[in-house]
């Protein structure tokens, strides 16, 4: 099998998720492992920032908005040389500058501190906002789940940001189905169309579809994008694929050698 | 020429200061606007009529500051402070963001609209998060000065504008009580807008009155230094009574005090009518709080 130096990194940074968690007992693997992809294309080829200025006003910014995927982001920021590797290791200890949700005030390339669902899109749009008002370019992306599009404050938001054209803002919805046994949402594609915003679907483990997508933003004057990704709780490893016992559950020691050797199987 | 009241006083504060410093960004909760127009025309970038969506207007306000502006969120209490808790104290208050939030309606100025229009607990409910700021202005001219002082300090600061007002200007400065009188009965703690009936129901009385329009951070100091051991204490609130003890009682440390609490009783207030039929009602008129301080004084 051909290995090529992206799918490396992602399993790598699968395999950082799932031993922080291991380690820690705490995390939320399959809600960070659906959002890997999206976070690994953001950084690595879309997202414009200086790794010497985490405040350099001319960056674009990203947050997540779905905070308890926080393990991916960590992954990917250690990836990307901008948090030491070795922190992950304190993944939740008394102490550590990684929690379970990002701290702005804990990590310079936290722009917003998340956790409660339904903050870090108005948080994103006031942003962008924000941005225009005072003519900088920079773009905003965001990653939001489809369980936190119950919250009002989305919708509220997504009204938000076509009413005040901001094109410079991609929303991307981690479509991982975690609330179908709740609410469903049904079709975000037209829900989003319906409130004013330029509205594509992907799959949102095809890395080179998405940078595709990507790099069409902003693509239309004075409309916000939202990709409606498509994805997979656990995606990466096999038994824990849509399995809802691995929610907010962490690998024992024997779990931990069985899910990384699923996660180099996988091609 | 007549006096402005407090929301008059609110927009030509801001209209002013709005040409002087560029990162100021006002949010209007569908009211207000009007008083704007001027603004609305002179800066159309940095004013909106943001709509009826509190909770999204303080999220998108902290993404606002986050870009170095300096937001504005002005909307009637109930719905800038209870419905939108959850973002002060994540939005700004966490994350250590500056921002300024004023409301309006106070404990029940829209009496005749009822309670869903009330906010008595405003002031209690801040106090949970730290490092919020918390003012209330007894005239227009305060919250001219105290607003000016702190609006750009880098914190989330709330501003409880009131139709009730002082008949005069105190010399106000934001994070400081003031003496208002010197006496030796007792020692009168009184918050903003209730001066006035305050100032008429012991104009004969051998009292202390401090007066406090900042509420945090609060002026430890001035209480330590001016109430005495085995003194009474009254304190007068315009929102929910008790509000402020606890800080209150952390000021004195040692000291034994009797205290006499006058301010709005926690129940939800299902007359309508007025302003002053509702203070009335609630024993919050000059009368009302004159045997209310000679009953507890002569004790």
């Amino acid at each position: 099998m051909h290995i090529t130096q992206n799918t490396y990194t992602i399993h790598k940074l699968r395999e950082i998720v799932v031993r922080a968690s291991s380690r820690s007992k705490e995390g939320h693997i399959p809600s960070a492992l659906s959002i890997l992809e999206i976070l690994w294309v953001i950084y690595d080829r879309v997202l414009k920032f200086d790794a010497k200025n985490s405040n350099n006003p001319a960056r674009d910014r990203f947050i997540l908005s779905k905070g308890h995927g926080s393990l991916g982001l960590y992954a990917v920021l250690i990836a990307k040389g901008l948090i030491e590797e070795a922190d992950i290791n304190h993944f939740c200890s008394f102490n550590s500058t990684l929690g379970g949700h990002p701290d702005r005030n804990k990590i310079p390339w936290v722009e917003a501190s998340t956790g409660s669902l339904g903050h870090g899109l108005p948080i994103a749009v006031g942003i962008s906002l924000g941005l225009k008002i005072q003519n900088l370019t920079s773009r905003v992306f965001t990653v939001i789940g489809d369980g936190e599009c119950n919250e009002g404050t989305i919708w509220e938001s997504a009204l938000l940001a076509s009413h005040h054209k901001l094109d410079n803002l991609c929303c991307i919805v981690d479509y991982n189905h975690s609330t179908d046994r709740a609410l469903h949402m049904g079709n975000l594609i037209d829900k989003f169309r319906s409130f004013g915003w330029n509205a594509l679907g992907v799959d949102g483990h095809d890395q080179d579809e998405l940078f595709r997508l990507f790099n069409r933003f902003p693509e239309k004057k004075g409309v916000p994008t939202v990709l409606i990704a498509e994805t997979v709780k656990g995606h990466g490893i096999s038994s824990m694929e849509n399995q809802p016992a691995w929610h907010h559950k962490s690998p024992s020691e024997e779990e931990i050698n069985v899910l990384i050797k699923e996660i180099y199987e996988k091609a | 020429m007549k006096k402005p009241n407090m929301r008059q006083q609110f927009t030509s504060t801001l209209s002013e200061l709005m040409i002087v410093d560029e990162r100021l960004t006002i949010l209007l909760g569908d009211i207000g606007v009007f008083g704007f127009r001027q603004v609305f025309s002179d800066y159309p970038t940095r004013i909106y009529n943001i709509g009826i969506l509190e909770q999204s207007s303080v999220g998108l306000a902290s993404g606002l500051a986050m870009t170095g502006l300096i937001p504005v969120v002005h909307t009637i209490a109930p719905f800038l402070v209870e419905r939108c808790y959850e973002q002060l104290k994540l939005d700004f208050g966490y994350q250590k963001l500056g921002g300024n939030f004023i409301s309006v309606g106070a404990s029940y100025d829209y009496a005749a609209l009822g309670c869903s229009h009330h906010c008595p607990g405003d002031v209690g409910i801040l106090k949970n998060i730290p490092g919020m700021s918390i003012i209330v202005p007894g005239t227009a001219k305060e919250f001219d000065i105290l607003f000016k002082e702190s609006y750009n300090n880098g914190k989330p600061n709330y501003y409880r504008l009131s139709e009730n007002s002082n008949n005069s200007d105190q010399d106000v400065n934001f994070g400081k009580g003031s003496v208002i009188k010197a006496g030796n009965k007792a020692t009168l703690i009184v918050v903003g807008p209730m001066l006035q009936p305050v100032l008429e129901a012991s104009a004969d009385l051998d009292v202390n009155i401090l007066y406090y329009t900042t509420i945090y951070p609060f002026d430890h100091d001035l209480l330590q230094s001016i109430i005495l051991n085995d003194e009474k204490v009254v304190i007068i609130e315009p929102y929910y009574s008790g509000s402020i003890t606890v800080d209150i009682i952390n000021s004195l440390e040692n000291k034994n005090v009797k205290i006499c609490h006058i301010g709005v009783p926690r129940e939800f207030l299902t007359n309508y009518g007025t302003k002053s039929e509702h203070d009335i009602s609630l024993g919050l008129d000059s009368l009302s709080i004159r045997k209310k301080l000679l009953n507890f004084i002569n004790k």
